[in-house]
């Protein structure tokens, strides 16, 4: 039977994947991907409460779809501005983007 | 003219300020018109004096226990009231008469002695503020306002002595009186705060109230003699007692007025003045007492000594300055203000009369200092040379001349005071007896010295046959003629059989009143000893029965030590090149090594540590978002093994 933990446990997998992905990968769009991720895992943590938790209640499915929607916005923003630092370093590569410090 | 004069008294330090102003702000470009300013404006206060010496001498004692006092607010905080104004009783009095009588003639002499020098004005503009400063210190009511006036004569003493300045000697010594002088100050300074601390005032009739009552204000004998010995160094400086009277022989490179003006009669008697003024001080306790009058003493017979071998003649007019000086102190240390006071006035006369007198004879030698050169120029300079004979009697204490009298009183204080007299008691008649002889000697030695001088310029050839002397013009004799004049009549005041409401020691007195009388004894052999003196030198000098070369061989070595002033100079060169620039060598290291180590120190910590804490900073925002989520594992981890208070509280606290 498969129950609410293992959900848990597999959206918090998905996390740390998604998670490790956005810290180690140097490729600015591999970032992105990990963000996503690391979204839909939260996700599947929010569809997975209301289902076992608030049975009948459809809040999550809802918060779910919003989530869904502010991602494809953002992912919108940063490939813009991946491509408009591209633009400018003819590089996607994270290593190189240090500006913070000055 | 006395009333107005009495209740104004505070004019008499005003005008010569004034004219200071208007010589340093308007009229410097024109000599004649500021001479004319100065010497008016001090003539003026001269008249203001006289009329208030009248008025004191008029009112019998009333002015000695009840000085006329005059006061504002000078300033005042919670506790401390200062004030500043105008104390008239017959020692200021008398101090006012002397100190405007001597500047009034050296400024009308200085018209002729400095005539067509380019710092003509500058000259008679430092005159004026010397003698505002002088003024102003003589009519002090409160020890503060001395001492404001103590400094500013230091200042004009600095500022004449290096008039010209273009002198290198002239320079060193203006620098070497104002630092010595400085180093007595110090003491003075401390010494007052010390009064105003332990007695809460510093005004002189209050003091002198309070202080033998010193036991009231938790103060024991030993520490009031402390205190009076530290306020002791301030007169030691100024009035160039032992070991502090390196400065006065150098300071004879200012002009000669100005030698005797503020090295002779007036500046350099500041400290007698002032220890004659807290003389209540030193009498409570006679440790205090003895203290002055050792210094006095040694002083005393130690100049002489020197002055003996000098060969310029301000040198020997300056060690005899300071010998005299001593006298004076010795005096104040025998408990007497009126001996004191008198020796002081004397010795204005008589001092500034030689200054006045060497300055002639300079004048009309070119400058050239060496006595060796003159010779014979009493054919040639009858009026210097009639009024120095006067002014070398009055020092050696020949009848009637004023140095007679005022110097047997002094002579007759400390006789009194020693165990030689029958009539003392106390711990210290062994001492006063040994100060007595030192005096004695000491007389002596003035007088032969003296004569040496005298009989090495005037007497004799002249030596110099490139020299042209002449007498010197009116404006330069005039001087000369009064104080001769006072130098023979003015010790006639202190005639011994003088009695109450006549004698100067009537009004200049602390204490009783005492009837002098004719000490035939003392007399004689203060006599005796300037006669032997005076003969000794003629022996030697005039009629050269012995040849002064040949004595000088015979006595080789104190010869040595008193024409090199007892290597004093020396030693002082050799502790300043050794100890104190040795000291100033060591704290150098310090600053530099410690103390500049320190502030270093804290800038390369401050680099290191940014150089340290700059690598967190790495400008990558993979970095910042490993770091955040780092914490929030923290932070999860903590909240899952704390209370549940600490995490409610982690989280924002309860509402």
């Amino acid at each position: 039977m498969i129950g609410l933990e293992h959900f848990l446990i597999f959206s918090g997998t998905l996390f740390c994947i998604g998670l490790f992905g956005a810290l180690a990968k140097r490729n600015a769009i591999a970032i992105l991907m990990g963000l996503e991720i690391m979204l839909n895992s939260v996700n599947i943590n929010l569809v997975a409460f209301s289902r076992y938790i608030t049975t009948g209640d459809l809040t999550g499915q809802v918060f779910a779809i919003f989530v869904v929607a502010v991602a494809a916005a953002e992912v919108a923003v940063g490939l813009a501005l991946i491509v408009a630092i591209y633009r400018n370093r003819m590089s996607v590569n994270v290593e190189d983007f240090d500006w913070l410090k000055w | 003219m006395i009333e107005f004069a009495l209740h104004n008294a505070w004019l008499i330090p005003l005008l010569p300020a004034i004219a200071f102003t208007l010589i340093v702000l308007v009229f410097k470009p024109m000599p004649k018109v500021s001479a004319f300013i100065a010497i008016t404006a001090i003539l003026i206060s001269f008249l203001l004096a006289i009329s208030i010496g009248i008025g004191v001498i008029q009112a019998g004692d009333e002015f000695v226990e009840h000085p006329l006092k005059q006061v504002v607010t000078w300033f005042s905080m919670n506790g401390l009231e200062i004030e500043m104004g105008v104390q008239i009783d017959p020692t200021s009095a008398m101090m006012l008469f002397v100190v405007s009588l001597v500047a009034s003639l050296v400024q009308i002499y200085s018209l002729g002695y400095m005539h067509g020098d380019p710092g003509f004005s500058r000259f008679f503009a430092y005159l004026s503020l010397f003698a505002t400063s002088m003024l102003g210190l003589v009519i002090a009511p409160n020890l503060l306002q001395m001492f404001v006036f103590w400094e500013l004569v230091g200042l004009c003493s600095y500022l004449l002595i290096g008039f010209w300045f273009f002198k290198y000697s002239a320079r060193e010594a203006a620098k070497k009186a104002f630092i010595t002088t400085r180093t007595g100050d110090f003491g003075l300074l401390l010494g007052i705060l010390l009064l105003q601390i332990n007695f809460g005032t510093l005004d002189l009739m209050e003091l002198g109230s309070k202080i033998p009552h010193f036991t009231e204000y938790g103060l024991t004998a030993a520490g009031l003699t402390v205190i009076a010995a530290i306020l002791f160094l301030g007169p030691i400086g100024k009035s160039g007692q032992f070991p502090l009277h390196v400065w006065l022989p150098d300071a004879m490179e200012g002009p000669t007025p100005v030698s005797a003006l503020i090295h002779a009669a007036t500046m350099v008697v500041a400290g007698v003045y002032l220890t004659g003024r807290t003389l209540i001080l030193f009498k409570t306790v006679p440790g205090a007492m003895a203290f002055v009058a050792i210094m006095g003493a040694f002083t005393a017979l130690f100049a002489a000594s020197i002055a003996i071998t000098q060969t310029e003649m301000k040198k020997i007019l300056a060690y005899s300055t300071v010998s005299q000086l001593g006298y004076m102190m010795l005096a104040l240390g025998a408990g007497s203000l009126t001996a004191s006071m008198f020796h002081l006035m004397t010795h204005a006369f008589f001092k500034a009369l030689m200054f006045l007198g060497a300055g002639s004879v300079l004048h009309a030698m070119h400058n050239d200092p060496d006595i060796w050169k003159y010779g014979g120029l009493k054919k040639y300079m009858p009026i210097t040379y009639w009024t120095f004979l006067i002014g070398c009697l009055a020092i050696a204490g020949i009848f009637p001349f004023a140095g007679f009298f005022s110097k047997d009183l002094i002579l007759e204080v400390v006789w009194a005071n020693s165990g030689l007299s029958g009539h003392a008691h106390g711990p210290f008649q062994g001492l006063y007896s040994v100060l007595f002889v030192m005096a004695a000697l000491t007389a002596m030695m003035t007088a032969f010295y003296m004569f040496r001088m005298f009989f090495l310029c005037f007497h004799g050839e002249l030596r110099d046959k490139h020299a042209h002397p002449h007498e010197s013009p009116f404006s330069m004799a005039m001087p000369l003629l009064v104080l001769g004049f006072l130098s023979v009549v003015g010790g006639w005041v202190g005639w011994p059989t003088l009695g109450e409401g006549q004698a100067f020691g009537y009004f200049v007195r602390l204490g009783e009143f005492e009837h002098g009388h004719w000490n035939f004894f003392l007399v004689g052999l203060s006599t005796v000893l300037a006669l032997i003196g005076i003969a000794g030198a003629s022996y030697i000098y005039l009629f050269r029965k012995v040849s002064h070369e040949e004595l000088s061989k015979k006595w080789a070595t104190p010869y040595k030590w008193s024409f090199n002033k007892f290597y004093i100079d020396e030693i002082y060169l050799w502790i300043i090149h050794n100890i104190i620039d040795g000291l100033g060598r060591f704290l150098w290291w310090v600053d530099l090594v410690i103390v500049d180590g320190i502030v270093d120190g804290v800038g390369k910590l401050a680099t290191g540590l940014g150089s340290i804490l700059r690598r967190v900073q790495t400008g990558k925002l993979q970095h910042y978002a490993l770091i955040l989520f780092a914490g929030v594992v923290i932070l999860v981890i903590i909240m899952g093994f704390a209370d549940n208070s600490l995490s409610v509280s982690l989280l924002g606290g309860a509402r």
